[in-house]
């Protein structure tokens, strides 16, 4: 995605005053960023006495491991670890599982229309405008019903179910950009729906799945309300025991503490981010995401 | 034959069908049900009529919630398209560092909102945040205690939501002026239209499919916003920054108010069919009719 044309060769006054603006805006944009790390290096006394916008004056480190493993989420107290792991016990089979379906109803719906496929597929987008709010308890119900309530299996079809119509979308409208004649010559070779899926499709799939997968993992990683009521106490996400450990009713309110949390919470999507930020963009570019 | 051809395609389909049918069909007729009951603890099916709905709108919280989610959806939804034009339109102005300028201004929607909300929280504490931070510099009349202001709280709501969502109303935004043609830039400045009045009357409504994207993506995430206002503000000072969908969570999960719960889900799903109705409409019938005219 490149700007047209060559750059202006000197400085207006006009662009003067546009870099600094956008100057401006990106520093507001990083102040929340800046602060959370100032924050999280400094011990208590400063925070309390000194400026929130300046660097620690020596920098401290109690934050980090107390964060890590020792804060309290009610009455244990062993930091975010727990929740790093079952946040990715929950991300990484749910991502695999609600890409793959997503990918596969695109296909079929690019490919094989049978009578009725497209009322379905409005049903299934109707679904993504949904408040989650109408589905949660009748939801609730019926995994209890299928015994895998507050489980693992029960959070990952849970965002398998809420991930399909978005993901159907995408994997839909890039199937349908692709030349049909492929398709057709692939089936008067004798393909048929998986080897197609498998041996023609798959292959040519890479710049939508990285949009999808990218979605997901940050979709799936930052979610609150349906690890904290589907996942059970066992399995809580990182974010539900982020807000318990920062939400606490009693003692001390440590800021540094808090603001390490609040980084290591966001380490991973932010990692996914600057790693394959480019390739989301250049995918939604590519009309991923088309009006 | 043809159900021969198409038994893969079928099968495959079979969990989307599924699961369209029993949970988004399923559930609202669920939640519909059970609204007419006066449900407490448990789901029981004990007919009441629309009692449930004629206490909802007696009640003064629901009132608060559905004046906040208004005044949240019209700050956030202006917002993100305004700034998200805005940055859009000065990333196309072939600036030097463009990449990390698109970089800072996106990186915040890979965060979560529980993660934003307490951020915000903290820059916009009163005692220790960026008001006291203006005191140590000596403005000492400024003052910025939004998140114990009644009435200023869903403000700070809305700015940090604007902080998060903007940068991706940015992307969409950049995807359709980078979609422009260089010949309708060449023959704008030929006619000596200024460059802001370009932007403003001729490429935006070129670029409006994506502006129409942005504002459905943006619109169907404000009636989701619960885990931003619960980090943030907890739904306080009292409950002046509750929302729908919190006053339902509640109901659900802590007051043990079922009936109530699935009555107040009921005015939020059709609130949003009312909304998303003429887009719809727009996108499924307008533009086929278009398309075969």
């Amino acid at each position: 995605m490149e700007a047209n044309g060559p750059r202006p060769k000197h400085l207006s006054i006009g662009r003067i005053g546009m870099y600094c603006f956008i100057i401006m805006c990106a520093l507001f944009f990083l102040m929340p960023l800046y602060v959370m790390l100032v924050t999280s290096f400094k011990d208590m006394d400063e925070i309390r006495s000194g400026n929130l916008l300046y660097i620690p004056k020596s920098l401290s480190f109690y934050a980090w491991p107390k964060a890590w493993s020792q804060a309290c989420t009610g009455f244990v107290c062993e930091g975010l670890k727990p929740g790093l792991v079952n946040s990715l016990k929950i991300t990484i089979p749910s991502v695999i599982v609600s890409v793959s379906l997503g990918a596969i109803n695109g296909y079929a719906l690019a490919f094989w229309r049978f009578k009725g496929a497209y009322f379905f597929f409005g049903l299934c987008m109707f679904g993504a405008f949904i408040p989650y709010q109408v589905m949660v308890y009748p939801l609730l119900k019926i995994e209890s019903a299928l015994g895998i309530y507050s489980s693992l299996p029960g959070i990952i079809l849970v965002h398998t179910i809420f991930g399909m119509p978005i993901l159907t979308l995408i994997f839909r409208n890039f199937y349908a950009s692709l030349p049909i004649d492929l398709f057709k010559a692939a089936r008067i070779d004798g393909g048929n729906f998986l080897k197609i899926f498998f041996y023609v499709i798959i292959p040519m799939s890479t710049p939508i799945t990285i949009v999808a997968v990218i979605l997901q993992v940050t979709g799936i990683w930052n979610d609150f309300l349906l690890g904290l009521v589907f996942a059970g106490r066992d399995n809580q996400p990182m974010t539900v025991q982020l807000n318990n450990i920062v939400q606490v009713d009693y003692g001390v309110v440590e800021y540094n503490v808090d603001m390490a949390a609040t980084i290591l919470t966001s380490m991973i999507p932010l990692a996914v981010y600057f790693v394959s930020g480019r390739w989301f963009v250049r995918g939604i570019a590519a009309g991923a995401i088309k009006g | 034959m043809f159900l021969k051809k198409n038994i893969g395609a079928k099968i495959a389909l079979l969990p989307m069908i599924i699961i369209s049918l029993t949970v988004f069909v399923g559930c609202i007729i669920y939640s519909f049900i059970y609204s007419l009951t006066n449900s407490k603890l448990i789901p029981v099916f004990n007919y009441v009529g629309f009692d449930q709905y004629e206490r909802l709108f007696k009640t003064r919280k629901w009132d608060v919630a559905v004046e906040n989610i208004f005044i949240y959806g019209f700050v956030f939804t202006i917002g993100c398209l305004v700034i998200g034009f805005l940055l859009a339109v000065l990333i196309d102005q072939k600036i030097r560092a463009e990449s990390l300028f698109r970089t800072i201004f996106l990186y915040p929607y890979a965060m979560s909102f529980v993660v934003t909300g307490l951020v915000w929280k903290w820059v916009l504490n009163p005692t220790f945040g960026i008001e006291h931070s203006m005191h140590l510099w000596g403005f000492t009349w400024f003052e910025l205690d939004w998140l114990v202001n009644r009435d200023l709280a869903i403000y700070a709501v809305c700015i940090a939501a604007v902080w998060q969502g903007a940068g991706f109303v940015m992307i969409l935004m950049l995807a359709g002026l980078r979609g422009i043609d260089e010949d309708i830039w060449k023959s704008l400045s030929i006619e000596g239209v200024p460059k802001w009045k370009s932007y403003i009357f001729v490429i935006l409504p070129m670029i409006r499919p994506m502006v129409i994207t942005s504002l459905v993506l943006i619109a169907a995430g404000v009636v989701k916003v619960y885990d931003l206002i619960l980090a943030l503000t907890s739904g306080g000072p009292g409950y002046s920054t509750t929302t729908p969908a919190m006053y339902v969570m509640e109901n659900f999960f802590s007051r043990a108010n079922l009936g109530q719960a699935f009555a107040a889900s009921i005015i939020m799903f059709i609130s949003v069919v009312c909304i998303l109705a003429p887009w719809a409409y727009y996108e499924f019938y307008f533009r086929n009719r278009e398309a075969k005219a």
